[in-house]
């Protein structure tokens, strides 16, 4: 438990570069003066609301808005047919299908969106909804993955040519299958899971939403709009709707949280631009919450099928077939050559002799999406089918679930590792990140106390996870979004008095960028994080990128400040040279100075060099004046972070509910620019993954009505659900990086679930048999395999 | 955010200043309280009363007291208070253990007992409480006060005795000596509503039960009284077996619903689990009063 | 039907012409410079929108605003005195109990009730306190040490004086 006596005191430590830094953005935070999407109002502007389909499936026969229209205080009700003439009634999804922006010939999920009222008040737009008349003729549904390539199956995207069934994707492979029919043939012990990873969604506490102002008169588009990856989307626009992109402009302020979920464009913000352009004046719209769960983009719903092997008490092979379920519109986003994202990084943190995965994808009557709340492009997915499988043979091999880990590891003189499927690791030593993790847990202590427990009729689990992923997408080469590559660029200018500003591409929803980024350049060239200010959110001002999702910024937007912050610096050794009156090779490097080697008192500080390049003073030969520098950072690789997670969980005998007594997380992200952040971001995840693990489900009925549409029912955990995390740390820079960094965000998240899943499991083994229960582990769900009966999900 | 309906509003100054408006606007109006469960209704649009009569202002109706070997509670009383009364946690702990357990502090601040009970969702807590304690409501309309029995209370989901024109003024929990109860709660997350709750209460004397009350949350149309296992309960020694043999009778005379929070056999499951559970800690209370 | 409404909120009272069934919260958020109270969710559930009502947190999205007439009102934008910020404001930022920001006005004003009330709270009733208000971020444990840090801090200063 945290104490201001065990805490590192933060007046002595203010840092210059890496370190425990309060963060600079608090200031308007804690005094309620953020500034959220639903805290702007402009003048003249008009407030919209989506009706959306009551049906999974159905035919559109008729929509009548003259009642709506007629109502007072309602300036239009936009429909299909408007967006038709505009050419905006389909748009393009980043997995280069389409999707309706409003539904013309039917609904294709609950909740899809049917019409767009805009009226003058936000009370005023919900009023009109229900006055919208809409006839429907409803059709049969598809929800069950499984059963979406069935030849009877109803055909959902009648719309596109073609199309004869509901394969969204086709199988995608990654990994060799002869050499893995061979590991399994030559195994001693195999196992088969069918595991569900099930629907579940990022839900930020503040929803979607956008402002937009088109100016009839110049032209431009002024677009205000939580967005996690806003020079992305002024791209699509200017696709989409046909507008010149140097005349939009997307600025995003204050985000109360993304994890994936203000990535896509979705057809509320279509509908406001569309509405804007028409009115000729601002309009807003914010969903509500239950348009959140059950519209944007939900995470996962992956259906596995796996099998794992091993031979002389070592993981050998993984076979793994998923049936992906992407809902009505395929609208997941990850690179283009990975149409499975990351998934294929299922190969796990284990030296295996080979794997094969084979991934396809299946539209159903649900809502589009898949890729989203901090998964690493599927990272969450692979990850949880393989540490799960793990726990699997660990417990038919009688094995202790660590020691089969630590002999399968891949070896710390095996980096960098080429993978069974395709992936080059930069840098681990897995075991020592292990056995951190094993003393923070007393883990010794904590099998004896379980063995004194399970005598007596308790039911206590102790559940591992040891996991590697693959962040900071990407390479150029072979990472592209929408043909745009996944490189991000930095803009650093330091002015005659010595102060800088950073523009970054990457966009922070909470993650501290302000700090971090102007501890990155502080470390750089020793100007104090308080005086170098980090701007972003506004595709004018900041250079281009892909964006935040994926833990990219560390990886690659800080790349890029490390990088623009080492030519500002040897600019600025050149200039210093210059001033004092020698060679730039004579120079070395102190935070903040260039001195001339062997005469340390003879040095040049940043802003006396600031100050200097502003002057009329001399330059270097064939050097502009300003100190000032941009770059476009090109990842070589992605980093690989990992880390080694303990849950222990008490299971209560008789109303099968499951406590989360203590979760141990020993994260390796290399090289910490701040502790406290990392620290953070942790915390947050590990929360998210109980929550993931015991209650938070997007559930369906048989006609596709939703039913966990709103926080009654799409439960989060609260303070009293989550322990006092005990978190640890090893570092093993990222051999590549330029700081030596990896990322973290969605490490928690990747690594959490599956430590509690085969906690659970391994508190009901010994007393009811347990070998398999999917998530979330609720209280009916877990009585349900203690009487020998596990259910899928929904 | 959802939003609620247009509707006139107006405050009521006194009990009967709101009973005398709820008889002028009809069965359009609503008297709202905490709000916490009316105003959500609204704003999902399930509810769409025309008239809303405030009656946060009538202090008169809140309020804890001992009176004529009862206990009496106005039902103004927010929950909160009766979380944290001296007097209830003496006399009937029962209402500080579903106090902790019903919705969160901050919903707690608002909520009423009068509002709960009226609410009549089969799945609230206080219900199964007063249920359980044997506790009457007074009624207050234009023809003046009656005095309704919990058994009588619930007529079916969401419908309670409180007719047009009428308002739940006071919930009178009868005082007799030796008593101990407690309610159990099962649910998916803290603040959430009941997969399945037991309140449990006995009346012992010399080491028997001579009263009995067990009561369900969450396991049928309506709060379940179990007068079966009640009847097993009176004459006998409160023991191990006993409360298992009467959480077997609950678990057999509830009839749950399928529903997000758990299936049929997993509800009734834990309606002899909790119930087991209740009546120990009550008997263990009931023992404490007697020594 | 429109109703004049007057809510003294942080020590002054505003007044509007209001719908009766306009929400608290937006009668807050609609008066300037009040937009630190926020809202999440359409059921109750996630506290983003909790201010205190005579001393105690409420959440406001479940108030209509013509209820609070006659009841003092406090937001987040009340904590911050003559430029000298409350001890729960810097113990969040001491204690990095805030990432996105968006749960933080909640949270505060559920914690100063809660020290207002329990000076010396301990981990499991702070966890208990802010158990009706949801954090996507933080996982909650620095929140329970920023309190505990603000709930030292006043109890230093108070024998200080």
């Amino acid at each position: 438990m945290a104490t201001v006596e065990n805490l590192p005191s933060t007046e002595r430590e203010r840092p210059i570069g890496f370190g425990r830094l309060k963060r600079k953005e608090d200031a308007r935070f804690i005094r309620g003066k953020g500034n959220y999407l639903d805290d702007i109002r402009l003048p003249g502007m008009l407030h919209g609301a989506l009706l959306r389909s009551p049906y999974a499936h159905a035919r559109v026969v008729s929509i009548d808005t003259s009642r709506a229209l007629a109502h007072p205080g309602v300036a239009a009700v936009v429909t299909a047919k408007d967006l038709e003439t505009l050419g905006l009634a389909w748009m393009p999804t980043i997995s280069y299908d389409t999707q309706a922006v409003l539904a013309g010939d039917k609904v294709r999920f609950q909740g899809q969106e049917v019409a767009f009222v805009i009226a003058t008040d936000p009370y005023v737009a919900r009023d009109a909804l229900p006055l919208i008349d809409v006839e429907y003729e409803p059709l049969p549904a598809v929800v069950n993955a499984r059963r979406a390539l069935d030849p009877d199956a109803p055909l959902i995207r009648d719309d596109k040519t073609g199309q004869t069934d509901n394969l969204a994707s086709p199988t995608w492979e990654a990994g060799d299958e002869p050499a893995t029919d061979r590991a399994f043939a030559e195994a001693d012990t195999v196992v088969t899971r069918d595991i569900i990873y099930p629907r579940c969604h990022p839900a930020p506490l503040e929803t979607c939403g956008m402002i937009a102002d088109f100016n009839p008169e110049t032209g431009q588009l002024d677009i205000y709009n939580g967005n996690q990856a806003p020079h992305a989307h002024r791209t699509v626009y200017a696709q989409v709707a046909g507008l010149a992109e140097h005349m939009i402009r997307i600025k995003t302020g204050d985000i109360g949280g993304g994890f994936g979920n203000k990535v896509p464009v979705y057809p509320g913000y279509v509908c406001a631009i569309a509405g804007s352009i028409v009115a000729g004046a601002p309009v807003k719209w914010v969903e509500d919450r239950s348009e959140n769960l059950m519209s944007t983009g939900f995470a996962r719903d992956y259906v596995m099928h796996a099998e794992m092997c091993s031979k002389d008490g070592r993981i050998t092979g993984l076979r793994v077939d998923v049936i992906a379920d992407h809902g009505a519109f395929d609208s997941t986003a990850q690179p283009t050559k990975f149409p499975a994202g990351f998934f294929h990084i299922c190969c796990g943190s284990y030296d295996l002799e080979a794997a094969h995965v084979k991934v396809k994808a299946v539209y159903t009557n649900k809502a589009p999406g898949g890729v989203a709340y901090r998964c690493s492009f599927r990272i969450t997915e692979g990850v949880y089918l393989v540490e799960r499988m793990v726990g699997a043979l660990a417990l038919e091999m009688k094995a202790d679930p660590i020691e089969l880990r630590m002999r399968s590891f891949i070896a710390p003189e095996q980096f960098p590792y080429e993978t069974t499927t395709g992936w080059t690791y930069d840098s681990g030593d897995y075991a020592k990140t292990m056995r951190v993790a094993m003393d923070i847990a007393g883990y010794d202590e904590l099998r004896r106390e379980q063995t004194e427990k399970r005598a007596r009729g308790e039911l206590m689990g102790i559940g591992v996870s040891f996991f590697t992923e693959g962040v900071g997408a990407g390479p150029r080469k072979h990472m592209d979004i929408l043909g745009l590559a996944m490189n991000d660029g930095a803009d650093l200018r330091v002015h005659p008095s010595g102060k800088a500003v950073v523009s970054i591409s990457a966009q922070t929803q909470g993650q501290g960028h302000e700090t971090t980024f102007a501890q990155i350049v502080a470390e750089e060239l020793g100007i104090p994080p308080e005086d170098v200010q980090v701007r972003h959110g506004d595709t004018d001002r900041s250079p281009y990128g892909l964006g935040t999702y994926g833990s990219r910024s560390t990886p690659v937007s800080g790349g890029a400040v490390a990088v623009v912050s080492r030519k500002v610096r040897d600019k600025a050794r050149r200039i210093a040279a210059t001033m004092l009156e020698t060679r730039p090779e004579d120079l070395a490097w102190e935070k903040g100075r260039w001195y001339v080697k062997g005469d340390p008192e003879k040095g040049a500080r940043i802003e006396d060099i600031a100050i200097r390049a502003y002057s009329g003073e001399a330059m270097p030969e064939g050097m502009e004046g300003g100190l000032d520098a941009q770059v476009i950072y090109d990842p070589p690789n992605l980093t690989y972070p990992y880390g080694a997670y303990i849950a222990v969980v008490d299971v209560d005998p008789e109303t099968a509910q499951v406590k989360v007594r203590r979760f141990i997380a020993v994260d390796d992200c290399g090289v910490r620019i701040n502790p406290m952040i990392v620290d953070g971001q942790i915390h947050g995840g590990l929360a998210e993954g109980i929550g993931i693990a015991l209650m938070e489900v997007l559930s369906f009925d048989e006609e596709g009505n939703c039913l966990n549409g709103s926080f009654m029912d799409y439960l989060i955990p609260t303070a009293l659900e989550c322990p006092d995390f005990e978190l640890g740390e090893t570092v093993t820079p990222c051999p590549h990086h330029p700081l030596g960094a990896k990322g973290v965000g969605e490490s928690p998240n990747v690594g959490s679930p599956p430590a509690i899943v085969n906690a659970v499991i391994d508190a009901l083994h010994g007393s009811h048999g347990v070998t398999h229960i999917d998530m979330p582990c609720t209280p009916a769900r877990v009585w349900a395999a203690m009487q020998g009966r596990p259910e899928p999900p929904q | 955010m959802q939003t609620p309906a247009p509707f006139e509003y107006e405050r009521a100054t006194s009990v009967e200043g709101a009973i005398e408006a709820l008889q002028r606007l009809g069965s359009e109006a609503r008297v709202i309280a905490g709000g916490h469960s009316l105003l959500p209704m609204m704003k999902l649009r399930l509810a769409n009363p025309e008239h809303l009569i405030d009656i946060n202002d009538l202090h008169e109706l809140s309020y804890i007291r001992e009176e004529d070997y009862e206990v009496r509670i106005g039902a103004l009383t927010r929950h909160v208070e009766l979380e944290r009364s001296d007097l209830l946690t003496l006399r009937f702990p029962i209402f500080r253990d579903a106090e902790e357990v019903i919705a969160d502090p901050v919903v707690r601040n608002r909520g009423t007992i009068g509002g709960s009970l009226c609410q009549a969702d089969a799945a609230e807590d206080l219900s199964a409480v007063c249920s359980a304690l044997k506790a009457s409501v007074v009624i207050r309309g234009p023809q003046g006060e009656r005095v309704v029995g919990l058994d009588e209370f619930y007529i079916g989901p969401f419908t309670t005795a409180v007719g047009e024109g009428e308002l739940l003024t006071e919930i009178r929990v009868p005082l007799r000596p030796g008593a101990g109860n407690a309610h159990e709660k099962v649910e998916r997350r803290a603040g959430d509503w009941a997969v399945a709750a037991a309140s449990a209460a006995l009346w012992t004397e010399g080491g028997t039960i001579a009263e009995a009350g067990v009561a369900l949350s969450a396991v049928g149309p309506t709060t379940v009284q179990c007068t079966r296992a009640e009847e097993l309960l009176r004459g006998k020694a409160p023991s191990e077996e006993l409360f298992a043999q009467a959480g077997e009778i609950a678990s057999e005379d509830c009839s749950p619903v399928a529903d997000g929070r758990g299936p049929v056999d997993y509800k009734r499951h834990l309606a002899g689990v909790l119930t087991k559970r209740a009546l120990r800690r009550a008997a263990a209370r009931a023992q404490h009063q007697e020594d | 039907m429109t109703i004049q409404v007057s809510i003294n909120i942080n020590g002054e009272t505003v007044s509007r012409d209001i719908e009766p069934r306009q929400l608290l919260v937006h009668f807050i958020r609609d008066t300037p410079g009040l937009t630190g109270t926020h809202w999440g969710c359409d059921t109750s559930n996630c506290g983003a929108c909790v201010v205190l009502m005579d001393g105690k947190p409420v959440k406001s999205c479940t108030t209509l605003a013509a209820m609070c007439e006659g009841h003092e009102l406090r937001t987040v934008e009340s904590l911050e005195r003559n430029g000298e910020l409350d001890p729960v404001q810097q113990g969040f930022h001491e204690l990095h109990a805030l990432q996105c920001g968006f749960c933080t006005p909640g949270m505060l004003m559920t914690s100063r009730a809660l020290l207002d009330e329990n000076p010396n709270p301990t981990e499991q009733e702070i966890r208990i306190a802010i158990s009706g208000a949801i954090c996507r971020c933080t996982g909650y444990k620095n929140i329970v040490a920023a309190v505990q840090w603000a709930a030292q801090h006043e109890a230093g200063a108070r024998q200080e004086v």
